[in-house]
């Protein structure tokens, strides 16, 4: 007995540490000159909690426990060299394998322990599996959706709140009747399946460039998921770690509902995918200017200083690469260039960044929204490629805009803007980008990628 | 009653603890954040691990197995995509000793 004791609490002390180690691996993520630090400290931790784990006196079976491990590697080492421009995908999926091993564990706990769970301990569990269930197709929709295996445009429907926060309503109610009687074993697939439905819907009305928001706030889901699953196996490892990521999450779905000019509220409750409902008005052909890759190249190696602004058009065109020989030819001829990230720029918080670090721009020149807006009255070329709404100064000065509001990058207040475009087609919200009428704006029309890779051909050339 | 509320105890300073460290995350980093934050949820694989190690009952060994899997592969993954994307970072500074 003193043995089992003593195994007992080495476990503890393990669990301890493994907790102090994920909070300074999260600490260390605040600085790219630390970050890599950080995740060595939570690999150490994870390892030290594993480990001590196995030593668990009440394990019997090792072999299913073994060859689980092995299987989960072996889908993991893959899922870990996905392309760059996939990760958004790669990490909508993550989301819904945490969330199933969640919902699996907080119905078999529920099973093993049925009729008699404490008051207390049926509320959390529910909320586990009902958390756990609803992000585990929520986040599979995501993914499918980023994946470009389910259509990216969103899906409405009249009455479709009504429909989702009646899914939700049931759900909860069920999870009341369980809490007051816990011995309804009939009752408890429902708060399994009916918050799997619950999942889908939630994400049927969510388009592409929602998909920032969607995915911090599935990232909260999960680690309240987590969090919970710690206070039914009273694993206070677990609830520091559901805890750390669920804040992680909703920090970053408020720093992007911010960013997309949404209310709090808003991000909560899930209501994405209306903004693109606005104003798609007559159209009207207006004049603007063009310019060929030798007239811009030539206004570009003039420049002392270049901003270049990249939207989530630059990856569809993989041409971060191209964008990377542009930012070495410019910098050669003593241009100073630097990039304008803006904070919903890309499919995941953060994408851009990783997508120009991957093409070896260095990350000093990468400037978020903040730090560059004040640059652009000295800037003497703002050069736009595949970003759009971001940058329309409607968002500033008219209030019939659906964006009004939002913040932007002021690329209008640079010298000169050059905007590589396809073609004059709005973006993704519908909405006429007034940046493309003003005199200073010239159009580069072509595919991002050929036309980056023009201009670095004639700054080498001239 | 008093694990309950040691729990709770621990799930709000957490969060602020959570809240506090995370704020200052440069936006530069905040992808592999969130790679880094899901592997580290992966823990949850300790609760899938006694579930399927005790055995109590044939559905939650399955379960248990299933979970480990799920939550192992986010572990493994999560860790080698993070450690991945923060190799790509570099300063065109030199670097400090």
């Amino acid at each position: 007995m003193t043995d089992a004791f003593s195994t007992d609490r080495i476990i503890e002390y393990a669990y301890l540490i493994s907790a102090a180690l994920f909070i300074l691996s999260l600490k260390w993520m605040s600085s790219p000159s630390t970050a890599r630090r950080g995740v060595w400290a939570g690999e150490a931790g994870m390892l030290i909690a594993v480990t001590a784990t196995l030593l668990h006196h009440g394990i019997v079976d090792y072999s299913t426990i073994a060859i689980a491990l092995v299987l989960g590697a072996i889908i993991g080492v893959p899922l870990g060299r996905v392309q760059m421009t996939a990760v958004p995908q790669r990490t909508a999926l993550s989301h819904a394998f945490g969330a199933l091993c969640v919902a699996l564990v907080g119905t078999a706990e529920y099973y093993l322990r049925a009729p008699r769970v404490p008051t207390f301990m049926m509320a959390v569990l529910s909320m586990e599996v009902i958390l756990g269930s609803l992000t585990f197709t929520g986040s599979l929709m995501a993914a499918g959706k980023l994946q470009e295996i389910l259509p990216q445009r969103p899906i409405t429907y009249k009455g479709q709140n009504l429909v989702n926060l009646s899914l939700l309503a049931i759900s909860l109610a069920v999870a009341v009747l369980l809490v007051i009687d816990p011995g309804h074993t009939r009752l408890f697939p429902l708060i399994i399946a009916i918050p799997l439905v619950f999942g889908v819907m939630m994400i049927v009305p969510i388009g592409g460039a929602d998909m920032p928001t969607v995915i911090s706030l599935l990232n909260a889901y999960a680690g309240l998921s987590a969090a919970a699953m710690g206070f039914v196996l009273s694993s206070k490892l677990l609830i520091v770690a559901g805890a750390l990521d669920g804040s992680s999450g909703f920090i970053l779905s408020v720093i992007m509902s911010k960013a997309m000019n949404r209310s709090f509220t808003n991000v909560l409750f899930g209501a994405f995918g209306q903004v693109q409902a606005a104003a798609v008005g007559a159209k009207e052909a207006r004049p603007v200017r063009s310019a060929t890759a030798e007239e811009a190249a030539a206004i570009l190696g003039a420049a002392s200083t270049v901003v270049i602004v990249p939207g989530y058009g630059m990856a569809v065109a993989q041409a971060q690469h191209k964008v990377r020989e542009l930012f070495d030819a410019l910098t050669k001829r003593g241009v100073d260039v630097k990039f304008a990230i803006h904070p919903v720029a890309g499919r995941m918080p953060g994408h851009m960044n990783v997508l120009l670090a991957e093409a070896d721009i260095p990350y000093d020149k990468l400037l978020d929204m903040d730090a560059i807006n004040t640059d652009f009255p000295q800037t003497d070329v703002a050069l736009v490629i595949g970003a759009n709404d971001v940058t329309n100064p409607a968002a500033r000065t008219d209030r019939a805009s659906p964006i009004y509001g939002m913040p932007i990058l002021d690329v209008d207040k640079s010298k000169t803007v050059m905007v590589i475009k396809r073609g004059m087609s709005p973006g993704f919200a519908g909405i006429d980008n007034e940046l493309y009428y003003l005199n200073k704006t010239l159009m580069l029309f072509g595919d991002a990628r050929a036309f980056v890779g023009d201009l670095v051909r004639e700054l080498a050339g001239g | 009653m008093n694990d309950i509320v040691a729990s709770l105890y621990i799930f709000v300073l957490a969060a602020f603890l959570g809240f506090e460290v995370i704020r200052r995350v440069s936006p530069l980093l905040h992808t592999p954040l969130m790679s880094l934050t899901n592997a580290l949820d992966a823990i949850a694989v300790v609760g899938a691990i006694i579930l399927a190690g005790e055995h109590k009952s044939g559905l939650a060994a399955i379960l248990g197995g299933i979970a480990i899997v799920a939550s192992t592969s986010n572990l493994v993954g999560g860790f080698i995509i993070t450690d991945r994307m923060l190799k790509m970072f570099k300063s065109s500074k030199p670097r400090k000793p």
